[in-house]
């Protein structure tokens, strides 16, 4: 390729796009990103600066952070392939491992914070709320996408049926919406629901006309 | 030797609630002063005057104007329960058309210009009328009222209003039989309130009372909290405060007051019947479709890890107001 290129210095290995996300530094640096909004939300509890309601503060956010790594996990695919950066690749267990963290705190904050830890209480709370049901289902997928996130697990299922296992996330990512939506519904409330169903559109239209053009040729 | 270690029957400290307050124990103090300075008689006179009168009301944090009010002695208008602190209920409520998160209001609710203000009181009544502001505040005799106000979103505060009972201002355009209903209406001006640009709700912002409820007085037309006029964010410059209803019943920044003969269509009710009721009474046993009511978080009393409080029937005014509801099915009328 380069011979049809004009004739110049020959540009240096690292600086070919994307290289940067072969750097070992990376993955720690992201990992230490995506713990920051855990950390700033454990200070605000400690420093009571969470507002009046810190209980609410602390279930909202932890709700927002889930959905935000989640479509942060889905775009990993469609950045990939959209600007040639291979290397992405290497951060979307990371991302994912992150939207399970976040769901898990989100669904303590709701069981401990709400629910003062009455095991009695929540198993008759979820399944009567079909907005805390769809949010608790879409957890409970959650569980075995997290359960198979490491290399033997991927060997012991086969790509085939892990890749298929993982296309759970799918759903998830439709349940939390919805769960997002019903939540904001009873205040007509949908600036932000629209927002994250707009990037979730964009995120799966991509894969969806990806596949049709697949399918075309 | 006085022994001040814990012993093995233990060295028992009162809690919090049983330490005499220092104001009280200084009163003694200074009443046993004057007892023993020989003028008795004349100081017992005084003190029982002293006594006689209203308790002092709760001072303000001195950011607005002063409401003048006595205490009120209208059975179970004055909960012993600990304020919620000034700063938490100025700063966290939901005032829709100045934005829906619950920290808007107190951002944004400077634009709303309280004065001229006019309300008017007007339908089924023989003496409709448009009452200045300034006429408001003079048509009763202001009181303070420390009430729970629980909303239907789970929290709780509890908060010293000043005003004085709705029910004078009806009785003063004299309902006709044909008032059975009152239908408040707050004001919606989209250049003071930022909010009216989203579709949340229909504006302006509609709510209402049967008219027995109107009546009831415990039914506060709310000018002042804390001892001071009502801040923009609460709903100035007149308000209605319901203790024994979820607090969207309590509308702000009143302009207009109908008496009228058929149920008013109620705004939260017209954008979620199932979810919003007319009556919206404080009910433990009717859970809302999204979550229990059964418990409440009170703001700023509450620790994050402390477990939610029992919510009470009818807010815990059930003893004042329960026979408004004798026969009704309040799960039906929700």
């Amino acid at each position: 390729m380069s011979a049809v290129l004009p004739a110049g210095p020959a540009r240096p290995a690292t600086r070919r796009p994307g290289a940067w996300l072969l750097h070992p530094a990376l993955k720690p640096l992201l990992f230490v990103a995506a713990l920051g909004p855990f950390a700033w939300l454990l200070y605000g509890a400690l420093a009571n600066t969470l507002g009046p309601n810190p209980a609410e503060a602390l279930i909202r956010a932890t709700g927002d952070w889930t959905l935000r790594f989640l479509c942060l996990t889905l775009a990993v695919t469609p950045l990939r392939e959209a600007f040639g950066l291979p290397a992405l690749a290497r951060l979307r267990r990371m991302l994912g491992l992150f939207t399970f963290f976040y769901a898990v705190l989100h669904f303590l904050g709701y069981a401990w914070l709400d629910m003062g830890l009455d095991l009695a209480t929540i198993a008759n709370d979820i399944p009567k709320r079909p907005f805390a049901l769809v949010g608790f289902t879409a957890l409970l997928l959650m569980l075995p996408l997290a359960a198979t996130s490491f290399n033997r697990a991927i060997k012991a299922l086969g790509a085939a049926r892990w890749q298929a296992l993982h296309r759970t996330v799918y759903a998830i990512v439709l349940l939390g919406l919805l769960h997002f939506f019903w939540m904001r519904a009873g205040k007509n409330d949908f600036a932000e629901v629209a927002v994250y169903a707009a990037i979730v559109a964009l995120l799966l239209g991509w894969r969806l006309q990806r596949r049709l053009r697949r399918g075309a040729a | 030797m006085p022994n001040f270690q814990p012993s093995a029957t233990g060295f028992v400290h009162p809690v919090p609630s049983e330490i005499t307050p220092r104001a009280v124990y200084e009163g003694r103090r200074d009443f046993l002063r004057l007892m023993a300075g020989g003028g008795a008689g004349a100081t017992l006179a005084a003190w029982a005057a002293r006594d006689a009168r209203a308790q002092t009301t709760t001072a303000g944090p001195g950011k607005l104007a002063k409401l003048p009010a006595v205490r009120s002695t209208v059975a179970g208008a004055v909960t012993l329960e600990k304020l919620t602190p000034y700063e938490d209920v100025t700063s966290y409520n939901n005032y829709y058309e100045f934005g829906t998160d619950k920290s808007d209001p107190v951002r944004r609710a400077g634009s709303l210009r309280t004065r001229p203000w006019t309300v008017a009181v007007e339908g089924a009544c023989a003496r409709p009328r448009t009452f200045g502001i300034e006429d408001l505040l003079k048509l009763g005799v202001m009181e303070e009222r420390i009430y729970r106000m629980r909303c239907v979103e789970g929290w709780s505060m509890v908060i010293p209003w000043i005003g004085y009972p709705l029910a004078e201002l009806i009785k003063a355009v004299e309902p006709t039989a044909g008032a059975k209903y009152v239908e408040f209406e707050t004001l919606a001006d989209p250049k003071q309130m930022p909010g009216l640009r989203s579709g949340v709700l229909d504006w302006p912002y509609i709510e209402g009372l049967r008219i027995d409820e109107a009546m009831h007085p415990l039914t506060l037309l709310t000018f002042g909290q804390y001892g001071e006029v009502l801040p923009n964010q609460m709903g100035a410059p007149v308000r209605l405060v319901v203790p024994w209803k979820y607090g969207f019943k309590n509308a702000k920044s009143i302009v207009r007051i109908r008496l009228t003969e058929k149920q008013p269509l109620t705004a939260w009710n017209k954008a979620a019947p199932r979810e919003y009721g007319f009556y919206s009474n404080v009910n433990p046993k009717v859970d809302h479709p999204r979550w229990s009511q059964a418990t409440e978080r009170r703001i700023g009393e509450d620790g994050i890890f402390q477990k939610k409080r029992p919510t009470l029937m009818l807010n815990g005014y059930e003893a004042q107001v329960g026979q408004l509801y004798a026969g009704l099915d309040l799960v039906r009328h929700f």
